[in-house]
């Protein structure tokens, strides 16, 4: 291609219905490139940070080198052990999910307020209980957008292990089933799901997040029953252990 | 648009091109950690708790 330096009649060939379609097809360009960024690119970037973080504040609660002397598996640790609710948007736990991937680890903070808590990983639902505690262990996170801590929630298996670490100890919840509602349906949060007023006996985790991807027309819940507890001095269960969170 | 933008640029063919590199460069990175951060402030399409 052969292009004209500048000159009085190569300006004169400019036509504004030219410079509308250039600008339109840049206007295009663009939201392609903020849809790139807003769906991928930010969700990599933010998703590791919100991973460094949940490391580093996985030290703060507790070694994860598994103690000098290997714990018998069978051990009963007795009841668990319940960490008291802590104050708005400070983080108090973290959350293990190796279906997610075996380098997966978020933070959980007290609040699901969408303008902080859930910037930052996953936020436990103000009213329900704590890891550990009988009754419902509830939390929330975004499936896309702000390093989508719950974007694989639908490809949870029967029996995947889902492990949360308080400052007390290592709670272990096994999935077992997932559930898709309207985004008014409380009722999930309930000690008991779908049956307010019924005093639990079970500890459960019940993760919430948007259903479909993309939009919040419905919600999809994941529920989770307690399995094992183990004290903080025992190190992480063997399954985490073997993952590749960073080491020491 | 872009043609007289072309027009306007000085020096011969690649110099014209690498100029336009890095002027693409630069508007990338003005979009990517300015404007795309603001504009992500006003779009919630991902509601993901129940209420």
């Amino acid at each position: 291609m052969k292009w004209r330096p500048a000159s009085p009649s190569g300006r004169a060939r400019i036509s504004i219905i030219g410079v509308i379609g250039e600008l339109l097809i840049t206007a295009g360009v663009f939201v392609f490139l903020f849809l790139g960024w807003q769906l991928w690119l930010n969700d990599l970037v933010v998703g590791s940070e919100q991973r460094d973080e949940a490391i580093a504040f996985s030290r703060e609660l507790g070694s994860a080198e598994p103690p000098a002397t290997p714990i018998d598996p069978d051990t009963d640790f007795g009841e668990p052990v319940v960490s008291p609710v802590s104050a708005e948007t400070v983080a108090f736990a973290n959350i293990y999910i190796p279906r997610f991937g075996d380098d997966y680890v978020r933070t959980i903070a007290e609040g699901v307020d969408a303008s902080n808590v859930l910037r930052t990983g996953v936020g436990h639902y103000p009213g329900t209980q704590m890891p550990g505690e009988v009754g419902n262990f509830a939390v929330a996170a975004h499936r896309t957008t702000y390093g989508a801590p719950f974007n694989r929630i639908a490809e949870l298996s029967v029996g995947d292990r889902i492990y949360v670490q308080t400052v007390d100890g290592w709670y272990t919840y096994v999935f077992r089933s997932l559930e898709y509602v309207l985004p008014t349906a409380v009722e999930v949060l309930e000690p008991v799901p779908h049956a307010p007023g019924v005093a639990a006996s079970e500890r459960i985790i019940t993760l919430t997040s948007c259903n479909p991807m993309l939009s919040a027309a419905e919600r999809i819940i994941a529920y989770g029953v307690f399995e094992d507890w183990q004290p903080a001095s025992t190190g992480p269960p063997e399954e985490l252990a073997n993952l590749n969170l960073g080491g020491t | 648009m872009y043609a007289s933008l072309w027009s306007v640029l000085p020096g011969p063919a690649w110099v014209r091109v690498l100029i336009l590199v890095v002027l693409v460069a630069v508007v990338l990175a003005v979009c990517v950690f300015v404007v795309f951060p603001w504009l992500n402030t006003f779009i919630n399409v991902t509601d993901v708790t129940v209420e």
